[in-house]
Order: C-alpha cells, then sequence, then structure tokens
C-alpha cells in the first residue's frame, strides 16, 4: 500500500509541475509577457518596471526556475485591477465554487443513478427508451442556454427563484440544477450500460441458478459490481466541476474561481487568470488523487496492477 | 505489397467500405434521424446562409427586440425576430451555424491529426519522448477545460482564427492518449512483428499497418468529441470571449440575450434551440457510429 501511495503521490506531484510549466509557457508565447501583466493603460516606462519587478530581463531558465519557486510557495502574483495577492483572491472565491460543485454533485448523483436503475431494471421497455431520451437531451442541451431558460421561467415568469446572486439555499438550487444536469445525465447512461454487463455476466447465472432470491443477487452480485465504474466516473465529475463550473457561475453570477478568471480575462488581468488555471489543476489533481487512494485501500486489484506497471 | 511474397493476415481491418458503415449506421432508428437532422442543419448552415434575408450585421435601430411575427414591421417581415440593434435574427442564426460548423469542422481534423501523430510516434517508439509528451498530456488534462482555454484566450485574444487554436491546442491530448494507448497494444500484434520480419522501415509500419488499426478508434472518438467542439466554442462566444461581433455566432447571440432575458424569451430561445438540435443531431450519430465502428467505446462519450 504504501509503495502505491507514493507512486501515485509522486505522479501527481509531476503533472501539476507539468501544469506550472504550461502556464509559463503560455506566458511567454505571447512573446513579451510584460504587456501581459500590465494594464492596457500603461506607459512603456510602467513595461520597464514590471519587466525588472519579475525579472522578465533574466535568461528564461531563470525565470522558469524562479517562477516555479514561486508557485510552489503559494505566490500566486499580484493582481493589479484590485492590488491583492492572487491566491488570496483564490482562496476567497474557493469556498463558493466548493459549494456549488457539492450541491452539483448531489444533483449529479440524486438524479442520474435512479433513472439509469430505472432503465436498466425495466430493459427494452419504453421507460428505458424514456429514460434514455431523456439522458441524450440532458447530454445536449448546453449549459448556458438550460440556465437561461431556468432563470427565464422560474425566475421571471414564475418569480420563485432568485435569478442571481449567492448566500441562500434558493440561490444555490438553479445553478446546483444546471451545473448537475448535464453529469447526471451521463451518470444515468453509465450506470444502466454498468448494470446491463453486470446483469449478463456468468457470476450472476451462477447465483440465478443456485436459487438464490433474485434480491440478494441484485444486492450482493449486481449492485456491488456495478458500482465500481460509476463511482469512479462520479469522482471524476466532482473534479471537473470544480473547475468547469466558469459557464454556470457566470450566467449566476456565483462568486467562484470560475466568474473570477472570466472577470480577469475580460479586464485584461492575466496574474489572476494565470492563477486559477493552476489552481483550478491543483484542485482536480488532488481530487483526483484522494478518489485513487480511497480506491487502492477499497480494491486490492488496484495496487496490485500499479505495483506491477 | 512490394516486393514481398510473405502473406499475413491483417487482422480486424477487412476493407468494409462506407457504403455498408452508412447503411449500419441509418438502419437504426436513432441514427437516422441523427443524420437527417444534421443534413438538414447543414443544408441550412452552407445553402441558405449564403442567401439569407438581410445582411446579418445590418443594424436597424427603429425596430428593436422584436419578436418572431410573420407580419411585415415598417415593409420587412423578420420571421425570427430582431435583437437589440434591430438586426434580422434568422439571418444571424443561419451565419452562426455555419461559424459553429466550420470551427467544429476546422478544429476536430486538426487536433485528430495532431493526436494521431504524437499517439502514433511516442506509443510506437516508447523511451523518454514517450515518457515526457504524457507527462504534458497528465499535465493539461488536469487543467480544467474551460480555464485553460480561457488563459489561452487571455495571452493569443479572441476572434475566429484565434478560437480554432485555442480548441486546438485543447483538444489534442484526448486523442493522443486514446491512440498511444491503442498503439502499445498494436505494436506487440504478430503482423507488426511480420512486417518488421519482411525488413519494412518503422514509417511503412506505422502508415500502413498501425494507422489502419487505429482510424476505426479515432474516427468514432472524433464524432463524438465534434458536438464538445461545437459547446465549447458557443460558451467561449457566450461568455465574450470567443468569435467576435460584427461575425455572428450562436454562443455570441446566446450570451448578448442575456440583457434582455426578462422581457424577450425568445431572443435565448431561438440559438439555444439551434446549438441543442445541432449537439444532439452529432451525438445521435457519433452514439450510433461508436455501436458500429467500437463497441468496446462505450462510455468514451465525454470530454
Amino acid at each position: 500500500m504504501t509503495a502505491y501511495v507514493i507512486r501515485r503521490l509522486a505522479l501527481s506531484l509531476v503533472a501539476m509541475f507539468g501544469v506550472i510549466t504550461i502556464v509559463f509557457v503560455l506566458l511567454h508565447v505571447s512573446g513579451d509577457p510584460a504587456t501581459l501583466l500590465v494594464s492596457q493603460e500603461a506607459t512603456q516606462d510602467d513595461i520597464d518596471r514590471i519587466r525588472q519587478a519579475y525579472g522578465l530581463d533574466q535568461p528564461l531558465s531563470v525565470q522558469y526556475a524562479r517562477f516555479a519557486a514561486r508557485v510552489v510557495r503559494g505566490d500566486l502574483g499580484f493582481s493589479y485591477r484590485q492590488g491583492l495577492p492572487v491566491a488570496e483572491l483564490i482562496v476567497e472565491r474557493l469556498r463558493a465554487t466548493f459549494e456549488l460543485a457539492l450541491a452539483g454533485l448531489a444533483v449529479a448523483v440524486l438524479l442520474g443513478v435512479p433513472l439509469g436503475l430505472i432503465a436498466a431494471a425495466r430493459h427494452g421497455s419504453a421507460v428505458d427508451t424514456a429514460a434514455m431520451t431523456l439522458a441524450l437531451l440532458g447530454t445536449s442541451v448546453p449549459s448556458f442556454w438550460l440556465g437561461l431558460l431556468l432563470i427565464i421561467v422560474f425566475g421571471v415568469q414564475l418569480r420563485w427563484l432568485p435569478v442571481s446572486g449567492y448566500g441562500s439555499l434558493e440561490h444555490l438550487l438553479m445553478p446546483a440544477f444546471v451545473l448537475g444536469g448535464f453529469y447526471a445525465a451521463q451518470i444515468s447512461r453509465l450506470t444502466r450500460a454498468s448494470l446491463l454487463e453486470v446483469l449478463a455476466q456468468d457470476y450472476i447465472r451462477t447465483a440465478r441458478a443456485k436459487g438464490l432470491a433474485g434480491r440478494a443477487v441484485l444486492l450482493k452480485h449486481v449492485l456491488r459490481n456495478a458500482a465500481l465504474p460509476v463511482v469512479t466516473v462520479v469522482g471524476l465529475d466532482f473534479g471537473r466541476m470544480l473547475g468547469g463550473a466558469v459557464v454556470v457561475e457566470t450566467i449566476f453570477a456565483w462568486p467562484g474561481m470560475g466568474r473570477l478568471a472570466v472577470q480577469a480575462v475580460l479586464g485584461r488581468d492575466f496574474p489572476v487568470v494565470q492563477g486559477a488555471a493552476i489552481m483550478g489543476a491543483a484542485v482536480f489533481l488532488a481530487v483526483n488523487l484522494i478518489i485513487d487512494l480511497l480506491y487502492g485501500w477499497v480494491d486490492p486489484r488496484l495496487r496490485a496492477a500499479a505495483h506491477r506497471a | 505489397m512490394a516486393g514481398s511474397t510473405l502473406v499475413f493476415a491483417r487482422p480486424r481491418t477487412e476493407r468494409r467500405g462506407l457504403r455498408p458503415l452508412a447503411r449500419r449506421v441509418l438502419r437504426s432508428p436513432s441514427g437516422a434521424v441523427g443524420v437527417a437532422l444534421l443534413a438538414v442543419l447543414t443544408a441550412a448552415a452552407f445553402g441558405w446562409s449564403w442567401v439569407t434575408p438581410y445582411d446579418p450585421a445590418a443594424q436597424d435601430l427603429s425596430v428593436t427586440v422584436h419578436p418572431p411575427s410573420l407580419t411585415p414591421i415598417r415593409g420587412n417581415v423578420h420571421l425570427l425576430g430582431t435583437d437589440q440593434l434591430g438586426r434580422d435574427i434568422l439571418s444571424r442564426l443561419l451565419v452562426g451555424l455555419r461559424i459553429s460548423l466550420l470551427v467544429a469542422l476546422a478544429v476536430v481534423p486538426l487536433s485528430v491529426l495532431l493526436g494521431l501523430v504524437m499517439g502514433m510516434v511516442t506509443g510506437y517508439r516508447g523511451g523518454w519522448l514517450d515518457l515526457a509528451l504524457m507527462r504534458v498530456v497528465d499535465a493539461q488534462l488536469a487543467i480544467p477545460t474551460l480555464l485553460l482555454m480561457v488563459a489561452v484566450v487571455a495571452v493569443l485574444g479572441s476572434g475566429l482564427l484565434q478560437i480554432v487554436m485555442v480548441l486546438v491546442i485543447a483538444g489534442w491530448p484526448t486523442y493522443a492518449r486514446v491512440v498511444r494507448a491503442e498503439v502499445l497494444a498494436l505494436r506487440e500484434r504478430e503482423f507488426v512483428a511480420a512486417a518488421r520480419a519482411v525488413g519494412a522501415s518503422d514509417a511503412r509500419i506505422l502508415a500502413r499497418h498501425v494507422l489502419h488499426n487505429v482510424l476505426p478508434t479515432v474516427l468514432v472518438l472524433a464524432t463524438l468529441q465534434l458536438p464538445v467542439v461545437i459547446v465549447l466554442e458557443a460558451a467561449l462566444s457566450f461568455l465574450g470571449l470567443g468569435i467576435q461581433p460584427p461575425t455572428p455566432s450562436l454562443g455570441q447571440m446566446l450570451g448578448h440575450s442575456q440583457e434582455v432575458v426578462w422581457r424577450a424569451w425568445w431572443m435565448p430561445t431561438i440559438p439555444g434551440v439551434a446549438i441543442t438540435l445541432l449537439v444532439l443531431a452529432f451525438n445521435l450519430m457519433g452514439d450510433r457510429l461508436r455501436d458500429v465502428l467500437d463497441p468496446r467505446l462505450r462510455g468514451l462519450g465525454q470530454l
């Protein structure tokens, strides 16, 4: 187990290092990074000062080492719009993003899993067709339109829910549904496929043949085995929701990290954009690491596979 | 095969031609609906959009935010109404549809090409190149797609060409990873060893034997990625970071409609339905194509 943990941890650290490198390259491909780090109104004097302050007049290798060292220490630079450390701005917003992702995850699981269960139980029937049509629609409706649609219906026409903002449960309902809806559709398709696959296995036939009651087969043999791929994807989805709520946060004026990044691009506040990308990747990698470690603990086959690799 | 008298079977590559493939896709109701829907949308995007009723950028400030109607307003019929600047929504919709399809049809082949080359070379060669490239892929896939795209836009700026670049940059690692995994398995197969034994060069083996076996998988993945690319482009344009005016795009139309959402429900609804139908058509077709070509890929229908 220790070897597995160390291996997984090392892989995550290497990936994080890669992320820092990508962001560094991104900053430099544009030609003169100094122009990205200042506002549009900046004069040549300002640009020169930035170049010196950030060490942009140094060789690239020196700059890279300094940049990486800075990020590792948690220093993501300063937002020139707000004059505050980027790390502080992002940490402030992480709470809202986290709440939204958790609520979205709840929507995705609570809608997706039952829908997939029902469809699989009634495989081939009209119920199955209806459920899978709904799921297909769910994956096809883009979140930005679904969000506006809900705002029109529940916010403007019915006046049941606030159209934007943050704070209460009412504020959370629409964004969570829009964020989780897409994933609910995917999870329902996966749950159905996974169940059908397990039901077709020989060991299920064996369990039935030796006279086990239908319920015992379902609970002990089917659900347990069908759950593994679903749980894997749910974990991945949570990571994606944490970083992918950019659109939903913007529509509902949710004060999260995604909205911060969009506003930063529109305001040409590059250090904040950079910080958001690094932080988004860090959160994603951390969530994945935790999930993988939980798996290694639950499923010994994985540990063995990692050991062999 | 030049010079060689050695005959060896190429597994899984009985040439199946395009026609039987099309028939198998069309045989299922969902596949047929997808193809039909796509045919209509493509015809509208590449045919009708050249003869739009009005110039999609022409403003008429005397008829702003007008609902869809058949009756003429000051002598002009706006079937789907007008936006805040009095531009004809139908005309903008048709051109926007064309832009969405063009972007997707430019981005997906370019990402496929890049991913295919990277995946094939690294998967076949292995070694430090493989190790290094896969770490880059890992790192890039760790950055949430939209955040990565937003960051690239911050550097490259927005506009049609930049959006294509951003989407290719964000798209290729998925193909590279899948292709590499396929190639890793393929290079251990007998027919590759046989080709090597008769003296085929690495380039020839990759082009003649490996590519052939990787293509079905890549084709399925590419079809499934088309709707993803369309949604990502629309999302960027929706946020104001994608296609810039005066070029209309579906996402941009949705973004602009946010200001009047409380009094003009049709403004977001029209482009919204268009994007949904487009994505739905590709999803229906992609799902079916996957089932026909490569059933092992179930579960790949996501980014």
